[in-house]
């Protein structure tokens, strides 16, 4: 077996800054408060994927499965540790991120492709397959910024589902779509397995992971909980929504006066979700 | 479908390592793109499209031809001060606008920045890109121009021309490179930026010939304002374009060749830090926006 992605003992910080500009960080000196904050997203993450294989990656929000995703794909460097790829790698992380507004649907599969590395040559050899599979011929010649969403996410997927890479990341982008569309995309999920592709795929519909995935790891606050069959990784992470409902449910009973201050500090996990956004 | 599995020679290599201005350089046709889409972007819905990008510079010389040139009497100290004045400003115009657009490539492609892993020089090396489209119809106005006013092309003017241009172009990329990579961290950097492209309008001699610092400054002034970069890449165009039509009595700034070979390789030296701290600071660009 030849492995796909190895990494080796990653950790990764993110600093939060509450102030950025001079008065908000006098304001907050004055008040004794700390201007910024570093907390851990990843921490000591080892893991080695072979090629081939279909890896779910689940956890609560926060838990570090975004961010270990975009060092893999190379957007982010880690702190301490290493990542290592090998092949082409392409991404479906946020799918909408290439397209342009302003841009027509066919003027955003050339832009879209070239973003994800394909050739010119590739991208016209594949055009028509990407106009199909999206289904959005009619509005072609459209400015993208007039698509539904749905239409939107449509066309970003099939750009990204015909690259053809050797490592595929998919994020979060198997909840858009009509439930039709979504097991197309599931379909094609399946077609790219086969082929002997890698793939890492987070998502948080437990049931879907579980049947598409072979092997699942389950991480809890960055940290790599279990890692092994997909549907023992599922059932802890099931357990874990459980704890943190019940969690808020007994926070609410007597806390009000610190609901301030946990939105501020908050559980890593969303500080984390937070940081992505901001 | 066809299957391209990876080669058996493809080793494992930590991703986003092969970034770097000569990776952006090499995907020449999502630069191509990239142009395009900065290019509709700026001129969606509009009656005027790319010719916009003649009114700008039109209406910004006919303020200072009028101004300086006409009320304030410039036009009779500088002779053909028209061409005078408008080869200073394609090349000046060029630079701001470089400079202004780089600056804000990194910040103004977030998502993609964010997401997508691709060699993050693409960004600033396609505002420069635009900028170039847009210098051109300035350019061939600036030569029909001249070419009215009796200017024929000559090797020396060529050559002077090829140098102003090397000089904008190395020093707003490297400074470009700066910008952008610094503007991730500080936002600030943008407005400081587009402020000190007021200074630089003024202080190169496009408005006014360069004697006149040396008529109303003392000395160090003078060696400072010559030191300028701008100003022998202003000179040099001037050199180009308009002193060939003129009755050639103008006398421009001493040792201006040394001065502007000095220039070029400082924009060189401006390029090459630029390069090596944007490569550094790419590193936290994701994270940070």
């Amino acid at each position: 077996m030849t492995s796909s992605i190895v990494i080796d003992s990653v950790t990764k910080h993110f600093t939060m800054r509450h102030a950025r500009s001079i008065k908000e960080m006098s304001v907050r000196a004055l008040r004794g408060q700390t201007l910024s904050e570093k907390f851990k997203a990843l921490d000591d993450v080892s893991l080695t994927i072979n090629q081939g294989e279909t890896v779910a990656l689940m956890g609560l929000n926060g838990s570090g499965k975004s961010t270990l995703l975009k060092l893999i794909s190379g957007v982010m460097q880690p702190d301490a540790g290493s990542v290592l790829v090998r092949g082409r790698i392409a991404g479906l992380i946020d799918v909408g991120a290439g397209l342009h507004p302003e841009l027509t649907g066919r003027e955003n599969v050339h832009l879209n492709g070239a973003i994800l590395g394909m050739s010119r040559a590739e991208i016209e050899r594949k055009f028509d397959a990407i106009v199909e599979f999206s289904g959005v011929e009619r509005f072609l010649d459209d400015q993208v910024k007039f698509y539904s969403s749905g239409m939107f996410m449509r066309l970003g997927f099939s750009i990204a589902a015909h690259t053809e890479p050797d490592v595929f990341l998919i994020d979060e982008v198997l909840a858009v779509g009509d439930p039709p569309f979504r097991e197309k995309c599931l379909d094609r999920i399946r077609e790219l397995r086969g082929e002997g592709r890698t793939m890492v795929i987070v998502a948080h519909d437990i049931q879907m992971l579980t049947g598409l995935c072979d092997r699942g790891i389950t991480m809890r606050q960055g940290k790599v909980l279990f890692d092994g069959p997909a549907a023992e990784a599922g059932k802890l992470v099931r357990q874990d929504r459980q704890a943190r409902r019940a969690a808020a449910r007994a926070g609410q009973g007597g806390q009000a006066g610190q609901s301030g201050q946990s939105g501020q500090s908050g559980p890593p996990g969303q500080a984390n979700g937070m940081a992505h956004k901001a | 479908m066809t299957t391209t599995l990876m080669s058996p020679d493809d080793t494992l290599r930590p991703p986003g390592a092969d970034g770097g201005l000569r990776q952006a350089a090499r995907r020449r046709y999502l630069l191509r793109l990239l142009v395009r889409r900065e290019l509709r972007a700026r001129y969606k819905g509009s009656l005027l499209g790319l010719g916009w990008s003649y009114v700008r510079p039109a209406v910004h010389f006919s303020v200072y031809f009028y101004v300086i040139g006409v009320f304030l009497g410039m036009d009779r100290q500088v002779e053909n001060f028209p061409v005078y004045l408008f080869s200073g400003m394609v090349l000046v115009n060029l630079f701001t606008e470089t400079l202004h657009s780089t600056t804000r490539s990194v910040t103004g492609n977030a998502p993609l920045v964010r997401k997508v892993f691709l060699p993050r020089e693409l960004f600033p090396i396609a505002s420069l890109l635009v900028s170039l489209v847009h210098f051109l119809p300035s350019m061939l106005i600036l030569l029909g121009a001249a070419i009215v006013k009796g200017w024929r092309p000559s090797p020396e003017s060529l050559g002077a021309a090829v140098f102003g241009f090397a000089i904008i172009v190395m020093l707003g990329l490297g400074l470009g490179l700066l910008c952008a990579a610094i503007n991730v961290f500080f936002r600030d950097l943008e407005q400081v930026v587009d402020i000190s492209m007021i200074v630089v309008t003024w202080s190169v001699p496009m408005i006014y010939p360069w004697t006149h610092v040396r008529t109303h400054a003392p000395g160090w002034v003078e060696d400072l304002y010559l030191a300028n970069p701008l100003v022998s890449a202003v000179s040099l165009f001037q050199r180009a374009f308009w002193f060939p039509g003129t009755g050639k009595t103008f006398a421009f700034p001493p040792n201006l060749y040394a001065h502007a070979t000095a220039s070029l390789v400082f924009a060189i030296l401006v390029f090459v830090a630029g390069r090596v701290a944007f490569a550094r600071m790419q590193k936290r660009f994701a994270q940070e926006l």
